[in-house]
């Protein structure tokens, strides 16, 4: 279970980035974070894994706050939430295996991973996580070999292969085409409805919320505007939302499940 | 295709376009650069007339020089290998010494600010001592002999190999980084995963350019006492052999030409 607590950011600048959220989501939810660009979704998600440092309030996470956490407390929370990047953010120099196998550093000390010798039911683990988003023939390839799609699928082995109890997405499909983002969503779908992973996604297509979320979230300068079921988010209470109709790009109308 | 784009049709649009910019800045560089040297020229008095009253006495040594004493070949080739070996340690103490010293210089990854403006200014601090000072202060201290060479070629290397290093470091992308923060990894994780795999072609790559450079240095590094090559140099130069010194300088050149050769080659390998 995630819970926010009256959680605000506020840059340096005096930009608030954040204004007072308070959310709790439940474990094995599938939740679409969407709002424009600068809403505040990224910093959002960035704030739950602490990427991002909140100014006020607090996050816990199965009852732990990562707020307060510091040090190997920190990163022990960390573990148990993989997270998904629209970069990919994978070292493209590296074989497609060791960037899954980066998702274990965490369960290692400093001086196994730095020897590089994983155990044999990593690389197991590994394995199977490539096997699932069905892309383990490219596991000796170099990262930078594959293509767009391909490389987002790595990215999701690597967090399958972490273990972790929550995906954290942050706009996964955007620099992708149509078709691999069926294929991206549909994965990361799959694994929320066989493993039970607690998934919340930023996405900037209201429909593909729309189509694999069951709870959507609404931002608006950094407040939630929305928080409800797929059934009420409807085209008539987004426009309502977004203060004017919904445009050509906020729809992909291609998608079809 | 009915619409077609005709250029220059509209007689109205030059007097919309931009101004282009000025050029008064490039000719007041050009002349600024002119003055700079013309400048430095007369400071140290250099003069084209003396450059042609030297050309006989630059003949007569080139004279000299030939037909070099091929049979001093054998003399030289331990002292030839010293410099290699001395050129090989010093280089690779120093590129090791040389990876956490450009950790801590990297802006983008120094694990603390208190760290990183103290090792950037050390950092300068060494490479502002010529090679040849350092060797003749390490002579100074540990006496003659190859040790004292090492040692300067080491310090030289680190500082060479930190500096270039440190500005690869912050062209890193963080991308990779940010991935293992989250997956709970520490610095050293980080490091290990997300930065060594981005810069270790072109880290090998430095050190074999550094390893180049070193083995000319430590031919000379022998005019100080600090063991090589450089101590044939100042013998067969003191005592007027030309003939000899000759030898030595095609040996080094041949040595030279085969490590470029060689590090050429490897570095395609790598990147």
């Amino acid at each position: 279970m995630i819970e926010l607590r009256q959680v605000t950011k506020i840059y340096p600048n005096e930009t608030k980035g954040l204004s007072d959220i308070n959310l709790t989501i439940r474990d094995g939810e599938f939740v679409a974070i969407v709002g424009l660009s600068g809403a505040g979704k990224s910093t959002l998600l960035r704030s739950i894994n602490r990427l991002h440092d909140i100014t006020g309030g607090e996050i816990l996470i199965n009852g732990q706050s990562i707020t307060k956490a510091k040090g190997k407390e920190l990163r022990l929370i960390r573990r148990n939430i993989g997270m998904i990047f629209q970069s990919f953010n994978l070292v493209k120099r590296s074989s497609v295996l060791r960037n899954v196998l980066a998702g274990r550093v965490g369960y290692h000390s400093t001086f196994r991973t730095l020897t590089g010798r994983f155990p044999k039911q990593d690389i197991d683990l590994a394995f199977e996580a490539l096997s699932r988003v069905h892309i383990m023939e490219k596991a000796y390839a170099r990262a930078d070999e594959l293509s767009g799609g391909q490389q987002q699928r790595v990215a999701i082995a690597r967090v399958l292969a972490q273990e972790a109890k929550i995906i954290l997405a942050d706009e996964p499909v955007a620099s992708l085409d149509p078709l691999t983002t069926k294929q991206v969503m549909d994965d990361l779908k799959k694994i929320n409805q066989e493993w039970g992973i607690t998934t919340i996604v930023n996405l900037h297509f209201i429909d593909l919320a729309r189509t694999y979320a069951t709870r959507i979230i609404g931002l608006r300068a950094g407040e939630v505007v929305f928080d409800g079921p797929v059934s009420e988010a409807t085209d008539e209470r987004f426009a309502e939302i977004y203060g004017r109709p919904l445009q050509q790009g906020e729809l992909l109308d291609e998608v079809v499940v | 295709m009915s619409t077609q784009i005709k250029l220059g049709s509209d007689p109205s649009q030059p007097s919309l376009r931009p101004k282009p910019p000025g050029r008064l800045k490039l000719y007041m560089t050009a002349v600024l650069i002119l003055a700079l040297i013309w400048g430095s020229g007369k400071q140290t008095e250099a003069s084209l007339g003396e450059l042609f009253t030297g050309m006989p006495n630059m003949a007569d040594l080139l004279k000299q020089m030939f037909p070099p004493r091929w049979s001093y070949f054998d003399n030289i080739v331990r002292g030839m290998l010293e410099t290699i070996r001395m050129a090989l340690v010093g280089t690779t103490i120093g590129a090791i010494i040389a990876i956490p010293v450009a950790l801590l210089c990297a802006g983008n990854l120094a694990p603390n600010r208190w760290l990183y403006y103290p090792s950037r200014l050390l950092l300068n601090l060494v490479r502002t001592i010529p090679d040849l000072l350092l060797a003749a202060i390490f002579v100074s201290v540990f006496g003659l002999g190859p040790v004292p060479g090492i040692l300067a070629l080491t310090v030289f290397s680190v500082a060479l190999i930190s500096k270039l290093t440190y500005e690869l470091l912050e062209t890193v992308d963080r991308g990779p980084l940010e991935a293992l923060t989250a997956a709970g990894g520490n610095y050293f994780q980080r490091i290990a995963y997300g930065v060594v795999p981005q810069i270790q072609a072109n880290f090998m790559s430095f050190v074999l350019y550094t390893f180049e450079i070193n083995v000319r240095a430590a031919a000379v590094l022998g005019l100080v006492g600090a063991g090589g090559i450089g101590l044939y140099y100042e013998a067969t130069l003191g005592f007027l052999e030309y003939d000899k010194t000759c030898v030595i300088i095609l040996f080094t050149l041949a040595v030279v030409l085969l490590i470029d050769y060689a590090s050429t080659k490897l570095r395609e390998k790598l990147l």
